[in-house]
């Protein structure tokens, strides 16, 4: 059974000339655990996934795998496999062709390229050229790819992209069966939702800097719960909290009170002799820390 | 020994899985069946009186005799005219990596950019001299059989014949270096295509012409790829037809043609292999 191995980023930095795509990043990937690397479009995750495995050069800092870096290790597709955008085939080119090249390129077995066709579903497709491929067919074919050195550590950028409600279904098994076998797998999602329910830990970026990384349960307590509240007299009720001097936005529902305590708005809208229709309290989802996060871009 | 001869058969496979390297063959077979197959027909017959010499009209002056001997001049069409194919095999390889973005699942599998490039290198230089063969398949092949139908002597037992024969599956070879070469210094594939089409039908035999008006153009003209590529097969209709140019020692040829394939791969490296896939 292959070992996952950590992944480690050391104040890694991008600059493509004045613009600063990836900013002084640093966190630690762990074995046995789907990690979700979230971030909105933009972000810099597939900048500091390609700094990653080597393909862009960072403008300073490290990223490693056990302590090496991608173009040091000396078997690179038995320690990590990689899927990256899902554009990578000469059109012309089949399937099994396609993994041939690599499995010779990497000294794999031959035998490998049906394995892993079978194993993402695409054996009864290995001999068709990848052009007539649909988008899901070609996120497989590059999960396949990442597939082919049995390795230790899988990165894989936006995955599920593309994929249809089955394909989401089935890697949502597949990546935690990996995590269980104790292998390292780095998924990069824009949509927490997305990924939400096969990983354990989240890494979280913004404009190209660390916002929040931890256990995906460390993104529940992330945003103060709120009051939602609503009187047939909005307008006194308005004046209410204005007066009490709690702050306050108005939803869809009703007005948005920034204090955990339903019993606080209940009192100021006595006080006031202001007759309520709705007090309860709301606690935020995973989307909206998630959100809050990426659009705040302060570390919580 | 794995480390180079791995990324070498990968590119082999690369080559050999998508259909261009036959499409390229099968056109350059005919192309040049056509053209050797046609004036071996034309001058045959005008030296064995089969076509009345009147009938054709040969710009005055230029008598057969001056040709020299007809054979190698037929044969040596395999690269004089057939070389465009193994450069742009070569270029449509390497901008091919860049076009469909496979650059990615290349250097995952082979980190070492420059040992690809090498690999690249190596394999372009073999199916080169392939395209070669497949050239005088054409040009010898068809050639000689055409001579050999008019009663002309198609020299095949000469050993002068098969050296030129060895000397073009060299420059072939050599060309499509060239052709990688050119593919990393000019990484877009239209681009790339256009420039090989262009200078290889267009400007060069033009600079080759006006090269030869006097001598110092000529002394630079001679070392025009196309030139040192004549220069090096020993034999070249093109050459015929500048009579005041200069040519280079075969060995000379071979040394500038390798010179301009590794020039090129090397400052390619630098320019756009080396950099970040994005």
């Amino acid at each position: 059974m292959p070992i996952g191995a950590v992944i480690e980023f050391t104040s890694i930095t991008k600059k493509f000339g004045q613009v600063t795509a990836v900013n002084d990043l640093s966190f630690t990937v762990e074995p046995g655990r789907v990690t979700g690397f979230l971030g909105p479009n933009g972000a810099g995750k597939t900048t500091t996934l390609r700094m990653l495995l080597g393909l862009v050069a960072p403008t300073s800092g490290t990223a490693t795998f056990g302590g090496l870096r991608y173009r040091d290790l000396p078997r690179p597709l038995h320690t990590v496999g990689a899927a990256l955008e899902a554009a990578s085939f000469h059109p012309g080119r089949t399937a099994a062709h396609h993994l041939g090249v690599y499995t010779i390129a990497a000294g794999l077995p031959r035998t490998r390229v049906v394995e892993v066709l079978h194993t993402v579903g695409l054996a009864e497709h290995a001999n068709q050229r990848v052009g007539s491929y649909s988008l899901g067919m070609r996120q497989r074919l590059g999960l396949a790819y990442s597939l082919l050195g049995d390795p230790g550590v899988l990165v894989l950028d936006e995955p599920i992209n593309g994929l249809d409600p089955e394909g989401i279904k089935w890697i949502r098994g597949f990546l935690s069966s990996m995590a269980a076998e104790g292998r390292t797998v780095l998924v990069s999602s824009h949509l927490l939702s997305e990924v939400q329910q096969s990983v354990d830990d989240v890494i979280i970026i913004a404009k190209g800097e660390l916002v929040h990384s931890g256990p995906l349960s460390s993104l529940d307590t992330n945003i103060a719960p709120q009051v939602i509240v609503d009187s047939p007299n909005r307008d006194a009720l308005i004046m209410a909290l204005t007066d009490a001097g709690v702050p306050f936005t108005s939803g869809r529902t009703g007005l948005i009170v920034a204090v955990p305590d339903p019993g606080r708005v209940g009192h100021i809208a006595f006080t006031a002799g202001v007759e309520l229709n709705v007090l309860h309290r709301q606690k935020a989802g995973l989307e909206d820390s998630f959100l809050a996060l990426v659009e705040g871009g302060d570390s919580l | 020994m794995n480390l180079i001869l791995r990324p070498v058969a990968a590119e082999f496979s690369k080559i050999l899985t998508t259909r261009m390297w036959w499409i390229l063959a099968l056109v350059l077979f005919g192309y040049i069946a056509l053209l050797a197959g046609g004036l071996a027909a034309l001058f045959g017959g005008l030296e064995s009186g089969a076509i009345n010499p009147d009938a054709v009209n040969t710009g005055g002056g230029s008598s057969l005799t001056g040709l020299g001997s007809l054979p190698p001049l037929i044969y040596s069409f395999a690269s004089s005219v057939g070389y465009v194919f193994p450069v742009l095999l070569g270029a449509l390889a390497t901008t091919g990596e860049f076009r469909h973005q496979t650059l990615t699942p290349t250097f995952l599998a082979t980190p070492k950019r420059g040992r690809v490039l090498g690999a690249k290198t190596i394999s372009l230089f073999v199916v080169g001299a392939a395209l070669g063969v497949v050239g005088l398949a054409a040009s010898v092949g068809v050639g000689a059989l055409v001579l050999g139908g008019f009663g002309v002597d198609p020299l095949l037992a000469d050993g002068e014949t098969w050296a030129l024969i060895g000397r073009t599956v060299l420059a072939m070879a050599l060309w499509a270096v060239i052709g990688v070469g050119l593919g990393v210094l000019v990484p877009s594939q239209v681009a790339s295509i256009v420039i090989v089409l262009a200078f290889t039908q267009f400007v060069e035999p033009l600079l080759r012409f006006a090269a030869a008006f006097t001598e110092v153009t000529a002394d630079i003209g001679k070392f025009l790829p196309g030139a040192a590529s004549d220069a090096l097969v020993g034999a070249s209709f093109f050459t015929l037809a500048s009579p005041g140019g200069t040519v280079l020692e075969p060995w000379q040829g071979g040394l500038a043609l390798l010179a301009y394939g590794l020039v090129a791969t090397v400052g390619g490296y630098f320019i756009s292999w080396k950099r970040d896939v994005t």
